[in-house]
């Protein structure tokens, strides 16, 4: 097994991409969280043939 | 506006209209809110706004919701569908649809201000970024974990609906590139004092959390606070991850994590009973740790543990084993106010638990304690030696409405109380009830008056020498509902509220007196 | 996938080491030896008369008698109808042309040299606002401003520009971007800069002072005369891109009033095409949306290169002027390009916003992932031929060329 990063997660203020329900960006800030909320929408518009391509594409 | 024109057809007698937005994204939580309003329009019998993805489209036809309009939405569209007595109504509603959809997004957050749409221009952004709070749809889910794995951060997914495999796939990667994944169904985590999705506002101290259930570990970090204590990290690992096809990967990383974390001197393990083969793993592990373990997976029998750990069988006991409180062997006392009606003032018949929680550990919690007091109980959600609904015979139930069953296309009861009134209500003039056994959840991401709520259902729907009702409260006094205001909301509505989870199931058991008994 | 990385950083390599130089004017037969008599070219993917919008049949009809192919422009629409004309795009031939796009062997063109790869681009001289050729303009004041820029102005500039090194255009603007100028609706600035460049060796260059005037003023005049040189610095520095296996860069976005097509590094010069789309924006007063033309023109390049509606965060006024609003909207247009591509160009970088860098290198799978097409800033050119612009806004390129393009993208990588 390869180095365990989660160690550093807990030892660094936490700094968040939220990706989802704004509720809990909102909950985030209101601690004094820093947290970029992200303004998703489904890759490929959805279309999960596109997404699927997209995936492989990476 | 509309992509598609209003198409409306008649099903049976009632009004069926769809109409389609193209390439409208809106998450589900904000489409369910929006359904539950239309839904309540005079002369609306059912109305759904949600994305068109076939497994939406499957649930929109059941509900008798779709007509050929919608059946050609793609799973980037938004159907808006109503079902109502009349055309008139059935177009209100639509016009009010579009409404809610249209209405200005809420002040403050800054009209102008720019957001990005993917994790990659998220990451530009905020370089130091060290964590991915994911609540997208499952499938979604999975990918944007992976994208934020590979791009270093840890990542904690609120999601549910996820394979197995997905799963597993994503752990091993995130083991290999030496990333923590939370979850899938991670509902609660407090790292570094910062609460993620559903967690409490507790005091930072030296207790650190690891638990497979959202549920568990908010019940836990609360009593630790109110004993006085405090935590230091709070990592939730998602139901399935002591799972045989994933053999613990994110726990055994987390236990590694907190063995080294200096301000981590105790730690707690919650858990529903694992498979042998991962329980060896990660008892092995415990035993290498050096640190004082508390070990609580709720159903199991008594195991033998590393010198290090600690077994405890609830909740509380986890809380208070992990401050010192309880030496082992040493059980609470089990004392029921007075107020709590006797049960020979009971009406014949009337002898039955009927338990309605919101938390899932919280309901295993309760079905443990009714085991050990050797009452017969049945679950939706069962845990060893509790009979399984709905082929178990009627007695005591206890019933987790935060289970998949429950919640699909229906908001989660800890964010929507109203998904639990019907049940409430159902069971307050049942005649074979005599305890109804609640859990009320509160703190971030919660609904942000759910005893307000709950009292008021109650006291519209009690009948004359209807069932008792003991809740407890899952919170601190930090949360923003505030939970003494919480508990005096529910006492002044005559709910007799327990201090924890753990006494409120066996007050309810001392109030419906032995006649279940197995 | 590796080889797309490697393939897509060669790509960005290519465009971020170009050197561009505005060297020469000369006539488009000798700037383009296979252009032939009767050819011409024309903006976007491949169309043929029958598909031609309104504007570009008229800037045809007006180009042949221009030409003088034929006597009148009912002639011409005649000989066009009967075949007797051959369309070709100009981006098979280094060429490009803004809205219509008309390229034909008499008219005279700038020659943009990427020093760094050594090919060259060409494109025709900006004619100016109001009614012109490249909006469909086609009557006689028109053809005589095509005329004097055939006979006097463009030997001219050649001249000029022939007396020094040329007047090399990435500094040029670097300058411009810092002067609220994105290259495409806004080109004031740049305008500018090249006056003050090109105005010492015109003069030394002039033979009579009369004439030489009316150059300067005519540059001086026309707050556009700058599009047509970014658009040549655009093709100069992508065609260089073009090819390389693997890569998912745009490396052309060119639309022809009927169709917008795309091409992509990886896949070569095959165009992915879709119906333009409508663009919003501002009406000059007495027309409507019900007047406009769809989306037109090669000048879609300059996005192409991170300008344009992807540095619209250097020009607020243009947001304002397309109807994007505020100058926050501006800064979060050119953020929002920033994902749909490679990275960023440091040396064209933007004061307003920390001087972050052109959104630069525009990848097919960020535009279908993230469902966000590029921002094109354009003018918008009356439906019906001869009678010009009327109006400008912003226009989103399909999202059905990049879908097309990713499919034919995968199979090029052997994905399926």
């Amino acid at each position: 097994m390869s180095e365990n990063h989660v160690k550093s997660l807990l030892e660094t203020p936490l700094k968040v991409v939220n990706i989802g329900l704004e509720s809990f960006s909102e909950a985030l800030v209101e601690q004094g969280v820093e947290v970029v909320h992200l303004d998703w929408i489904p890759p490929g518009g959805g279309d999960p043939k596109l997404a699927d391509l997209l995936s492989k594409l990476e | 506006m509309s992509a598609a024109a209003a198409n409306g057809a008649a099903a049976g007698t009632a009004i069926v209209i769809n109409q389609l937005r193209k390439g409208f994204y809106l998450d589900s939580v904000a489409l369910m809110r929006f359904s539950r309003s239309i839904a309540a329009m005079p002369g609306v019998e059912e109305a759904a706004l949600m994305m068109g993805t076939p497994a939406n489209r499957r649930i929109m036809a059941d509900a008798g919701l779709l007509n050929q309009t919608g059946e050609a939405a793609g799973g980037g569209d938004l159907i808006l569908a109503i079902r109502a007595k009349t055309r008139p109504s059935a177009e209100q509603a639509l016009t009010q649809s579009q409404a809610l959809l249209d209405q200005p997004a809420a002040p403050g957050v800054g009209a102008t201000a720019w957001r990005p749409r993917t994790l990659r221009a998220a990451v530009k952004h905020l370089p130091e970024a060290n964590l991915a709070l994911i609540s997208v749809p499952g499938d979604f889910a999975i990918a944007e974990a992976r994208k934020a794995i590979r791009r270093g951060l840890h990542a904690m997914i609120f999601s549910d609906n996820v394979s197995l495999a997905a799963e597993a796939a994503l752990k091993q990667e995130a083991q290999t590139l030496g990333r923590l994944v939370m979850g899938p169904d991670c509902g609660t985590a407090i790292i570094n004092g910062a609460p993620l999705a559903f967690a409490n506002n507790v005091p930072r101290g030296a207790v650190g959390i690891i638990g497979a259930s959202g549920t568990g570990i908010q019940e836990v970090s609360c009593l630790i606070g109110q004993y006085g204590g405090g935590i230091s990290h709070a990592i939730g690992v998602g139901g399935r991850d002591l799972a045989n096809e994933i053999g613990g990967v994110s726990t055994l990383m987390a236990l590694d994590a907190l063995a080294s974390d200096a301000a981590t001197a105790h730690l707690v393990l919650i858990s529903k009973p694992p498979p042998a083969a991962v329980m060896a793993r990660v008892l092995e592990r415990v035993a290498g740790m050096g640190k004082p373990v508390t070990v609580c997976f709720i159903g199991a029998g008594i195991m033998p543990m590393p010198v290090n750990a600690t077994q405890v069988f609830s909740l509380k006991d986890a809380a208070r084993t992990a401050l010192g409180l309880r030496q082992n062997g040493d059980t609470t006392p089990l004392k029921a106010p007075s107020d709590i009606r006797a049960p020979a003032e009971r009406i014949a018949g009337q002898n039955t638990v009927r338990g309605l929680f919101s938390g899932g550990t919280l309901c295993a919690e309760a079905q443990a304690i009714f085991i050990a007091a050797d009452a017969r109980v049945a679950s939706n959600a069962p845990i060893p030696g509790a009979g399984q609904i709905p082929a178990t015979p009627p007695g005591h139930q206890l019933l987790d409405l935060g289970d998949d069953s429950y919640t699909r296309g229906r908001p989660h009861p800890m964010i929507d109380p109203m998904v639990r009134d019907q049940p409430i209500i159902d069971a307050l003039s049942d005649g074979a009830v005599a305890v109804i056994l609640l859990d009320l959840v509160i703190g971030f991401g919660a609904h942000h008056d759910p005893a307000g709520h709950l009292a008021a259902t109650v006291m519209t729907h009690r009948q004359q020498d209807g069932p008792v009702v003991i809740a407890s409260v899952t919170g601190t006094e930090a949360d923003p509902q505030i939970r003494s205001v919480q508990i005096a909301k529910l006492e002044a509505a005559g709910i007799h509220v327990a201090p924890t989870n753990a006494d409120a199931a066996a007050w309810s058991l001392l109030a419906a007196g032995p006649t279940v008994a197995a | 996938m590796q080889r797309i990385d490697d393939a897509n950083r060669q790509a960005m390599d290519r465009i971020l080491s170009a050197d561009p130089v505005l060297v020469d004017v000369i006539p488009a037969a000798e700037a383009i030896p296979t252009l032939q008599d009767r050819m011409i070219l024309h903006a976007g993917p491949p169309v043929d008369w029958e598909r031609m919008c309104g504007p570009m049949r008229g800037a045809v009809a007006g180009i042949a008698v221009f030409e003088g192919w034929a006597a009148d422009l009912q002639e011409a629409e005649a000989m066009a109808g009967a075949g007797a004309f051959d369309f070709q795009p100009n981006h098979h031939f280094d060429a490009v042309g803004p809205m219509t796009g008309m390229t034909t062997a008499g008219q005279w063109v700038m020659v943009v040299e990427n020093r760094r790869f050594g090919n060259r681009a060409y494109c025709t001289i900006n004619e100016g606002l109001g009614k012109v050729m490249r909006f469909g303009g086609n009557d006689a004041e028109v053809l005589d401003r095509l005329r004097w820029l055939r006979d006097s102005f463009g030997p001219a500039m050649g001249r000029a520009l022939r007396s020094g090194d040329g007047v090399p255009l990435k500094s040029l603007v670097a300058r411009g971007l810092s002067m609220g100028d994105e290259m495409h609706q806004r080109n004031v600035a740049c305008t500018g800069l090249m006056l003050r460049a090109l105005a010492p060796a015109l003069a030394a260059t002039a033979d009579d002072t009369a004439g030489l005037s009316k150059a300067l003023a005519f540059i001086g005049g026309n707050d556009q005369f700058f599009l047509n040189i970014a658009m040549t610095m655009g093709k100069a520095i992508m065609d260089p891109v073009r090819g390389i296996d693997g890569s998912s860069l745009v490396t052309a976005m060119s639309r022809n009033g009927t169709d917008f097509g795309i091409r992509v590094s990886g896949t070569g010069d095959t165009w992915f095409t879709a119906p333009v789309e409508m663009p919003e924006g501002l009406y000059f007063p007495g027309f409507t949306e019900a007047d406009a033309n769809p989306d037109m023109g090669d000048s879609t390049i300059v996005e192409t290169i991170g300008l344009g509606g992807f540095a619209m965060g250097a020009a607020p006024a243009v947001a304002g002027f397309v109807g994007a609003g505020s100058a926050s909207d501006a800064a979060n247009f050119t953020r929002a390009m920033g994902e749909i591509t490679y990275g960023d160009n440091p040396e064209w970088s933007i004061p307003g916003l920390d001087y972050l860098g052109v959104p630069t290198g525009i990848d097919i799978r960020l535009v279908v992932e993230t469902g966000l097409a590029p921002t094109i800033n354009t003018g918008i050119a009356h439906r019906e031929p001869g009678i010009g612009q009327v109006g400008a806004g912003v226009v989103r390129a399909p999202m059905a060329c990049f879908e097309a393009a990713l499919q034919a993208f995968a199979a090029s990588v052997g994905v399926a």
